[in-house]
């Protein structure tokens, strides 16, 4: 029962990471918190339906999605962030609205398009491995192998590639990484789209799993933020382990407690470690 | 030949008729009839009662056109409109035709209350009628009550009849949820198992199936062997599974919402090919297409109906006329679009619960608001519904008492990509006494 | 220069109160409830403004003041038999506590932090309510119009439903709250809280102890949502969770900011304003959710002060 419950929490817990990341990445460097994250989340899970729908073939589907989804949703990313929160100047406050009507827009768009019933995609592999005391399925193995790839890989951009460089220094400090010549308006863009294509390709592999539907995005949205206080805001590293915390004791609580009373707890405990420390396990004092 | 006229008073004969027995004598009546055929009640409603003036009945109609219920918002009203403009095809009600204004609640309490404050005080609608989610009903019934206007509801919630409304809310051509399951329970615990695992929604909805389940097991010698809550908002069921205790013989789930295809398909993977016997309610896959990709595992499994989605289930005249009115295929999906499948089992109430209100408002000789007292009482007299085009779905046994009304339930299995119905209960099967009397309540 | 604003703006104020409650006699019934609920719902936008507006605190999560108002009242009113009056006194009394002992802890937090852990406290509260379902009734909610009794005013017995009593209960509301909000901003607390929203470092250092303003001004705002909060429930009679969820704590950040944050007027025209337009475009699309998105982004981009906002910075110097 336990094993279980940690299996699932690991899986939970990976896609959580990938999710969350974008997040991170996006108040790291530009120091805003983006409410419409989750809607690119939902977003990847919709646009992988239609790919689904448009090759009528699993696998396919699922490569194109995967290859599509990110892209379209950082454009549509690009496009928030050129057109409203370049115009609101970046400032806290403002961009929480503006991503307020941002998460309005996508989600209402969304339900003209796509309709008010949640529709599956199929797994593009689909096995099931047997375990002594049950059943579990292979695809959501790896889901959390391919969400591992992927935080590697970003990881890897991050730290080996000019524009994970360009983008750590902006972070650091927006004026001096501009005097040196980095291009910091192309990097907030970058970074936006980045968070949304992540977010959007947590939601491709994760939509065979659950289905698609247009209110999908509100639920990760709250456990991201969550993941991200507690990990501190602005550190990567902190978010991703906070994500396994998170991830793998909602895993373990939920079998052994209610689910609504574990989601109560896991409020709580956020708010015993904001009582600690203030900035997150791992986060910058700022402010 | 008999004139209209003549004929319109036989039938309401009938009715009478049966106002005389108890509730439940009536129900065993029509119930012992078996399929009582293509007794067509003629609803041209050409009586003496309402000399026809042309100021029609205005009739609100609360939709969930967006939000959570919107499936069903988008079902219900192309059946209401449907039911209208068929109404106002064979004379309307009294004589007047009938126009239906609607209005989207958003499947929102608050706002559910202002819809019914806008439809009685701006649109000054006769009546309100409509609402589905129960949450929603809680919102919005009580304003009604207070507006003093008659609000029809078509929720299968229990909230009607539990008296904790008020006199000007019905519910009477849709069964209850407490119906629905003690209905069905007997039949499940004789044909599948007596150890039995519900697995429910952790709110109100889920709290009555897991109530009456319950009740209903302790009275037939059955067992729950477990009662799992899941939140609403739950995506992944997986760890839920390992609760079941291995002893069970039937799960019986009543999952809805978006999760409800990766819950069939998770308890599929769970299981693999041992499994217990699996009993659900149609609830958790109106909309959704018995083939959809994931739902394998529920081949061969059981399903309670109010109305058996495809044509072969209850093939009398009454029902394949209201199928091919409301434009819905022969196994349940829009003609128009195969893709898009209907919500079967409930909005069948939208359809006969306005022939209700234009029975009602005939027998009592309703012609404005003043009569509202008058059509209530008429109301409460009713003791039933014949089957038929106004109400295809079935008979209806009716209690004034409790302005809920009790109906025939369907049993069904899926097997070679359809759902077959192999039960029909009997109206008495689901009654149970009432536990409130909204006739001894002011208006 | 204070004593001139005071005078102005209770001008202004007492201005729209009297025209609001003449105004009652020549309404059509629909708008006269309609009125009724925008007042409530302004009363509550008040209070939000009071943190945003001028202490400049962000919070996502004051649903769970009006809900903590709302649900003690209704609750004591219905299972401890409290008579309205007394189930006011006590919602008051509930969401003071509350908003007193979340500052505590919320306040060690500022910026974006303090905005997340207002999001997740407001969401534990409505989890809290679905959780104890059983007592609170969850979802579905309640309604307490039959333990309401009435209201005898000069010997003569009115129902709290009754139209005029809701709506002179709500005018008064709105008059008091008005009131109290002008008196405080215009004195010298308020001037502190503008300094703290305008440089909260700088007033630090002059030697104010910024956090117990702070929390002076969120447990203010707190207690003031909880009332308007159990009002409702008193005028209105139904009680449910869609009044803790996250919505109901977006909607006044979009009241405010639409009718002008940082100004008292303007949390009212803004409620008003987006009643209607609502109701409005409801009639027109079944999609009123994608205005209030765009009209959020626009208000955003172009009319960052709102309505009152943006009047103020033209033409009229002296709001408050």
């Amino acid at each position: 029962m336990v094993f279980l419950a940690v299996l699932d929490g690991t899986v939970t817990a990976f896609v959580l990471a990938l999710i969350a990341l974008g997040l991170s990445l996006v108040f790291g460097v530009m120091r805003i918190v983006n409410v419409s994250h989750g809607e690119f989340f939902m977003l990847g899970a919709v646009f992988s339906w239609f790919a689904y729908h448009w090759t009528a073939d699993s696998v396919w589907g699922f490569v194109l999605a995967l290859l599509i989804a990110p892209v379209i949703v950082g454009f549509i990313a690009v496009f928030s962030e050129r057109f409203i929160l370049r115009k609101v100047d970046y400032n806290p406050e403002s961009t929480i609205v503006a991503t307020i009507g941002i998460l309005y827009v996508i989600q209402q768009l969304t339900l003209m398009g796509f309709g008010p019933e949640a529709r599956p995609v199929e797994a593009p592999i689909y096995f099931r491995i047997s375990f002594p005391w049950f059943g579990y399925s292979g695809y959501k193995l790896l889901v959390a192998v391919m969400s591992g790839l992927c935080l590697c890989g970003v990881w890897l951009l991050l730290k080996r590639t000019k524009l994970g460089l360009y983008m750590r220094a902006t972070q650091q400090d927006y004026e001096i990484a501009t005097t040196f010549g980095v291009p910091t308006k192309k990097i907030y863009a970058s970074v936006f789209a980045l968070g949304g294509g992540l977010a959007a390709l947590a939601g491709v592999l994760v939509v065979p799993i659950r289905q698609a539907d247009h209110l999908m995005g509100l639920e990760p949205l709250l456990l991201s933020f969550i993941v991200v206080i507690i990990g501190g805001l602005g550190s990567i590293r902190g978010t991703i382990i906070a994500a396994f915390l998170i991830g793998i004791s909602d895993g373990i609580i939920s079998v052994f407690y209610e689910p609504t009373l574990a989601k109560m707890l896991a409020t709580l405990f956020v708010v015993m470690i904001l009582i600690i420390k203030p900035s997150g396990l791992f986060g910058e004092n700022q402010q | 030949m008999m004139s209209n006229k003549e004929k319109g008073k036989v039938d309401q004969q009938s009715e009478l008729h049966i106002t005389r027995r108890s509730v439940i004598g009536a129900g065993a009546a029509i119930a012992g009839a078996g399929i009582i055929g293509s007794q067509l009640i003629d609803p041209v409603a050409k009586t003496a009662y309402a000399a026809g003036s042309d100021e029609p009945i205005r009739i609100g109609f609360q939709a969930h056109r967006t939000g959570i219920g919107a499936l069903y918002g988008r079902w219900y009203e192309r059946t209401t409109n449907a039911a209208a403009k068929y109404i106002n095809s064979i004379g309307g009600i009294a004589g007047r035709p009938i126009e239906i204004i609607t209005e989207d609640d958003g499947t929102d309490p608050k706002r559910g209350a202002d819809v019914v404050e806008k439809l009685a005080t701006k649109h000054k609608v006769d009546f309100v009628y409509g609402t589905l989610f129960s949450h929603v009903v809680m919102g919005s019934a009580p304003r009604a009550g207070e507006l003093k206007i008659p609000y029809f509801v078509v929720s299968e919630g229990y909230h009607v009849a539990s008296g904790a409304l008020n006199r000007y809310v019905f519910q009477p051509c849709i069964t209850d949820v407490r119906s629905q399951i003690t209905a069905v329970s007997n039949w499940i615990f004789s044909n599948l198992g007596k150890n039995v695992a519900l697995i429910f929604p952790d709110y109100a909805f889920g709290y009555d199936h897991r109530d009456y389940a319950s009740a209903a097991a302790a009275k037939s010698g059955a067992k729950i062997t477990a009662k799992i809550a899941i939140p609403p908002t739950a995506s992944s069921f997986t760890r839920y599974f390992v609760k079941i205790p291995k002893n069970t013989d039937v799960i019986y789930h009543v999952m809805v919402g978006p999760g409800v295809l990766t819950f069939v398909r998770e308890m599929g993977e769970h299981y693999g090919t041992r499994h217990p016997k699996l009993f659900g309610f149609i609830d958790s896959l109106e909309g959704v297409n018995i083939n959809s990709p994931g739902l394998e595992f529920l081949d061969g499994s059981h399903f309670w109906e109010a109305m058996p989605r495809y044509a072969d289930g209850y093939p009398t005249s009454g029902s394949n006329f209201y199928r091919d009115t409301v434009g819905v295929d022969n196994t349940g999906a829009s003609k128009s679009d195969s893709k898009d499948v209907s919500a079967y089992s409930h909005m069948f109430g939208c359809w006969e619960t306005l022939f209700a209100i234009k029975e009602a408002v005939e027998q009592s000789g309703y012609k404005s608001k003043k009569d509202y007292k008058t059509l209530i009482e008429t109301f409460e007299g009713f003791t039933g519904f014949n089957e038929g085009i106004a109400h295809p779905q079935g008979s209806k046994v009716f209690s004034g008492k409790t302005h809920q009304c009790y109906g025939q339930q369907f049993v069904s299995q899926v097997k070679n990509g359809k759902f077959n119905v192999v039960h029909r209960t009997s109206i008495a099967d689901g009654m149970y006494e009432p536990e409130t009397d909204y006739t001894k309540k002011s208006l | 220069m204070k004593r001139k604003s005071l005078i102005y703006s209770l001008f202004l104020k007492g201005g729209v109160i009297l025209f609001l409650f003449l105004i009652q006699f020549v309404l059509p019934t629909y708008h006269h409830s309609s009125f009724s609920k925008i007042m409530i719902l302004a009363s509550y936008a008040i209070a939000y403004n009071f943190l945003l507006g001028y202490t400049g605190l962000m919070s996502l999560g004051h649903a769970m003041f009006f809900a903590s108002g709302m649900y003690s009242a209704g609750l004591s009113i219905l299972y401890l038999g409290f008579t309205p009056l007394e189930g006011i006194i006590f919602g008051t009394l509930f969401s003071l506590t509350m908003s007193l002992i979340f500052g505590l802890f919320a306040l060690r937090t500022s910026g974006v932090s303090f905005l997340i852990v207002t999001l997740m406290f407001g969401q534990t509260l409505y989890l809290a309510i679905l959780y104890y379902n059983e007592f609170t009734f969850g979802q579905d909610g309640f309604s307490i119009t039959n333990y309401l009794g009435s209201l005898v005013i000069f010997g003569k017995e009115h129902l709290y439903s009754n139209p005029t009593i809701r709506y002179n209960f709500a005018l008064i509301m709105l008059a008091v709250y008005l009131l109290i909000t002008t008196i405080i901003i215009l004195s010298p607390i308020g001037r502190i809280l503008i300094a703290i929203r305008e440089n909260e470092a700088r007033t630090q250092l002059l030697g104010y102890n910024v956090f117990s303003y702070k929390l002076f001004a969120l447990t203010f705002s707190g207690t003031l949502a909880g009332i308007s909060g159990a009002m409702h429930a008193l005028l209105f009679s139904y009680i449910g969770t869609t009044f803790a969820e996250i919505h109901h704590s977006i909607s006044p950040l979009l009241w405010t900011l639409l009718g002008g944050a940082g100004t008292v007027i303007g949390p009212l025209l803004g409620t008003g304003v987006m009643y209607y337009l609502i109701d409005f475009i409801s009639g027109i699309t079944s999609n009123y959710l994608l205005v209030v998105g765009i009209i959020l982004v626009l208000t955003i981009i172009w009319f960052p002060l709102g309505i009152m906002g943006t009047l103020r910075q033209q033409w009229i110097k002296w709001l408050p």
